[in-house]
């Protein structure tokens, strides 16, 4: 079990200068959006209003830094489009008209609703639609479950494609939670800390984490370790700043990667490159595996991954021999049909090279500490109706939401059963970020006879669709708990600390709150942990077993979820050494995979839309599109409503290479569409030598607050919508990644 | 305050854009208004192994080296929030010590 560390600031939760004004020290989650890192704030509050906001140099991580999310925060919680109250529709559907209603009207409408729906169809016709990264997602379960009785969670992103499928692949190959490279978070004394080690490499693999700090880890850390000594391994078909200063930066066509590290494995094995104690003592199926790779020798992913053959055994032998390298993965493993393949076949390489669970190299996660499993009494029959599931029953394994192809067909046949009324938790799906076919999704979901929709500000989702909106608060406004990667790995344990009130907005916690002790008084009656913020936080510590107000005094804790944790025995309930897996090894071929279908052992699947399995769309559609490049003005959809984000990354932008633009007659500025058979987007040009010839990287989530919010034109959210050129369901056997950064396409000046 | 300057290692300046945001905050600029901005150098190709991908901000003729912060015994805010701490606060002497056998520095004195 992790250890929780107090740092030793002395400086109090809340201090009161000369002039009055109150100085909170706190540390940043959601709402606006961002993956649970924590970032140390210090809110200067004076009347109760905001007056600015500045890092705080006591947190162990960031140490007084902050990113522009962060900083601009005062222009969020006090934006005038901001909503505040809640509000309830007047006119029609996408008709811009809404009036403002008290809570009190608000809940009882929505309980009421919900009941007579549950009534009439059953409660399984009812679907909380979450959105990624945010507060609300440790909401989700218990707001569906409790307040909703449905049990129809839905991450609609096509194939689960954000970190489910990485979650689920480590937890069957390792039996354990999400890995991350280590560089330092569990240490009081970060990367300068006696028992931490500096990794000779850091292997990055489709990740940009210094603009998103996605899954919690806050990129800059990297740039400490890069100081200290570090070299980088960055594979991306992208050059990004990172890979400008690696010692390999490899440029592969998107979503070829399992290629390459089937091709890394093979030149380890044949080579006998690998740590025989580990692979002896800790791993099964090597000899499997052995046999498996002999089908990917490097001359095989040179060609399919467009990069030089030499380049791959450098990276091999040079990954064999460093003592530590650490693996840091990203979305691009989760947004391709062969990504679990991918997943299993890296966490294979760290497993084989002697890296994982070691000082500086891989560090295995423990469970998620705030247990998203459902504490209420629920029918059991319900879980097997969960949408999607029969047919991709790996989707239920760590994730138990719905399979979110298979909701979309849901909603637009009424099959398995009628669905009739979503609520809207904090994501906005057709901006997009989680939707494949976005229109396709604004469709079936204005079938639903009753929408509830809670978020910060009105968005083109909420506009088009919802019946009733709640108002959320910004984390400046609200008591939390935040824990990197929700206590999976090593990082902080921070509270959010409440510095400022806005409008009648309430914390999602507090909203959840609400609806459960209206909705069913009875059931929270049997349940103390739902009776009372307080109650609520002191559970969420969980398996920590400090207070809330500890917490909060102490403002910022590091947890350290330990090394060789397979060699001590803290991997398995039993206490046992080894792994909590079926066979209680690292399971290089996967029992689970295996099981549900999948092949046990790792393969490489081709792109479904690439020059090589479909030269009839090359012909027309001859570039590769890769999709999300992450601006530091931004998360997902949100922030562009906030001026001084916008003026960073005024409009969407496409990279595109010069000698390529020059070939297409686009210059650096020009607005284009990129299309393909499902669809177009415009979006502005940037021509830059950073990305390959035969591929361009669109930004996602653009819609554009400035506009006309009525139907049809809902913020322009369909001009600029990349993920329009994603197909629906072209996801691999399990059920999960959907091929965001890897279809074809063709670029033109718009004029 | 001409004696004092702002030192930017930038090497390993990442573009995050902290500094300008972090001081338009402070000193309430709109948004066209810059009291540091950020130059980016590159992307190109030198060689097979190189590029030129810099990134170097650089403070305006606004930039007064957040004088009333620094009267309270704090520093610049750009140089508190910057996410690679690669900004340096101080006199002249101090800064052209530490750049002595670095590379990839700038040293800039505002307008002030």
């Amino acid at each position: 079990m992790g250890r929780l560390l107090w740092t030793e600031s002395t400086t109090p939760w809340k201090t009161v200068l000369d002039d009055g004004t109150e100085v909170v020290r706190t540390n940043a989650w959601s709402a606006p959006g961002c993956h649970p890192v924590g970032c140390g704030v210090k809110l200067y509050v004076k009347d109760g209003q905001l007056l600015k906001v500045e890092g705080d140099p006591e947190h162990p991580v960031t140490k007084g830094r902050l990113c522009p999310r962060c900083l601009a925060l005062k222009e969020v919680v006090y934006h005038p489009d901001r909503i505040t109250h809640p509000m309830k529709r007047v006119g029609a559907r996408g008709e811009d008209k809404w009036e403002q209603i008290s809570w009190d009207e608000a809940v009882q409408t929505i309980v009421t609703k919900s009941k007579e729906i549950a009534e009439q169809y059953g409660p399984m016709s009812i679907v909380l639609f979450a959105g990624t990264g945010r507060e609300a997602v440790k909401f989700q379960y218990p707001l569906a479950a409790v307040a909703l009785g449905t049990l129809n969670v839905c991450y609609s992103q096509s194939g689960w494609s954000c970190m489910g499928p990485r979650d689920t692949a480590v937890a069957f190959v390792l039996g354990s939670g999400y890995t991350e490279v280590d560089f330092g978070a569990g240490h009081l004394g970060q990367c300068d800390d006696p028992e931490y080690t500096l990794p000779e490499y850091v292997v990055l693999w489709g990740k940009d984490p210094l603009r998103s700090n996605a899954d919690g880890l806050w990129g800059h850390g990297l740039i400490e370790i890069m100081k200290r000594g570090t070299k980088l391994i960055n594979v991306d078909p992208r050059l990004n700043w990172l890979s400008s200063r690696s010692e390999h930066a490899i440029q592969l066509r998107p979503n070829t990667d399992t290629a390459l590290a089937l091709a890394l494995l093979n030149v380890v094995i044949n080579e006998d490159l690998y740590d025989h104690d580990f692979v002896d003592k800790w791993t099964y199926g090597f000899e499997e595996l052995s046999e498996r790779v002999q089908q990917y020798p490097p001359s095989f992913a040179a060609e399919v991954c467009g990069i030089p053959e030499e380049q791959i055994f450098e990276v091999a032998r040079t990954l064999a021999a460093a003592k530590p390298w650490g693996l840091c993965m990203g979305l691009a493993t989760d947004q391709n049909p062969n990504g679990v393949q991918l997943v299993q076949s890296l966490i294979s390489l760290a497993a084989i090279t002697g890296n994982l669970d070691v000082p500086g190299g891989t560090i295995v996660g423990e469970h998620m500490i705030v247990d998203v499993n459902l504490d209420a009494p629920v029918d059991p029959a319900l879980q097997d109706m969960i949408i999607g599931q029969k047919e991709y029953p790996a989707v239920r394994a760590v994730l138990n939401t719905v399979q979110p192809d298979m909701m979309l067909e849901a909603l637009e046949t009424g099959k398995p059963y009628p669905l009739k009324m979503g609520w809207l938790d904090s994501s906005n799906l057709l901006a997009p970020t989680c939707s494949a076919q976005p229109m396709r999704w604004h469709d079936a979901l204005r079938k639903l006879e009753f929408i509830v929709a809670k978020d910060i500000f009105m968005n083109p989702t909420i506009q088009a669709l919802a019946d009733i909106v709640l108002p959320v608060s910004t984390w400046a406004e609200h008591d939390g708990i935040v824990m990197t990667h929700y206590g999976k790995q090593s990082g902080i344990v921070g509270a959010i600390n409440k510095a400022v009130s806005v409008g009648e907005c309430k914390s999602d916690l507090e909203a959840l709150l609400l609806f459960c002790q209206t909705a069913h008084p009875e059931i929270v009656a049997e349940l103390p942990k739902y009776q009372s913020m307080e109650n609520w936080l002191d559970g969420d510590m969980g398996r920590l077993n400090v207070p809330f107000s500890e917490l909060k005094q102490h403002v910022t804790g590091v947890l350290d979820v330990g090394y060789h944790k397979h060699e001590l025995g803290l991997n398995r309930p039993d206490g046992q050494p080894g792994f909590e897996t079926v066979t209680g090894r690292v399971e290089l071929y996967s029992t689970m995979f295996g099981r549900l279908g999948d092949d046990p052992l790792p393969y490489y699947e081709e792109p479904r839309f690439g020059p090589l399995s479909r030269p009839d769309l090359a012909k027309e559609y001859p570039l590769t599109l890769t999709t999300g490049a992450r601006y530091y003005a931004s998360f997902h959809s949100e922030h562009r409503q906030i001026p001084s984000l916008r003026q960073l990354t005024p409009d969407p932008l496409v990279e595109i290479h010069p000698d390529t633009a020059a070939e297409l007659d686009i210059k650096d500025g020009d607005w284009v569409w990129i299309e393909n058979p499902w669809g177009r987007a415009k979006q502005r040009a940037r021509v830059v030598p950073i990305i390959r010839r035969d591929t361009v990287s669109a930004a996602h989530g653009w819609w554009f607050p400035e506009e006309d919010g009525n139907e049809p034109n809902l913020y322009g959210v369909w001009k600029s919508n990349v993920n329009q050129l994603i197909p629906h369901k072209e996801i691999g056997k399990l059920g999960f990644g959907a091929p965001f950064k890897g279809v074809c396409c063709k670029v033109y000046r718009a004029e | 305050m001409a004696e004092h300057g702002l030192l930017i290692e930038y090497a390993f300046c990442t573009g995050c854009h902290s500094c300008e945001v972090a001081c338009q905050m402070e000193h309430g600029f709109p948004v066209d208004r810059w009291g540091i901005k950020l130059s980016e150098i590159g992307p190109w190709q030198i060689n097979d192994d190189k590029w030129q991908y810099s990134f170097v901000p650089i403070p305006t003729d606004q930039c007064d080296l957040c004088a009333d912060r620094v009267a309270k015994g704090k520093v610049p805010t750009c140089v508190k929030h910057c996410q690679s701490k690669v900004m340096a606060f101080g006199t002249l002497d101090e800064l052209a010590e530490q750049m002595k056998g670095k590379t990839n520095m700038a040293l800039f004195v505002p307008a002030q």
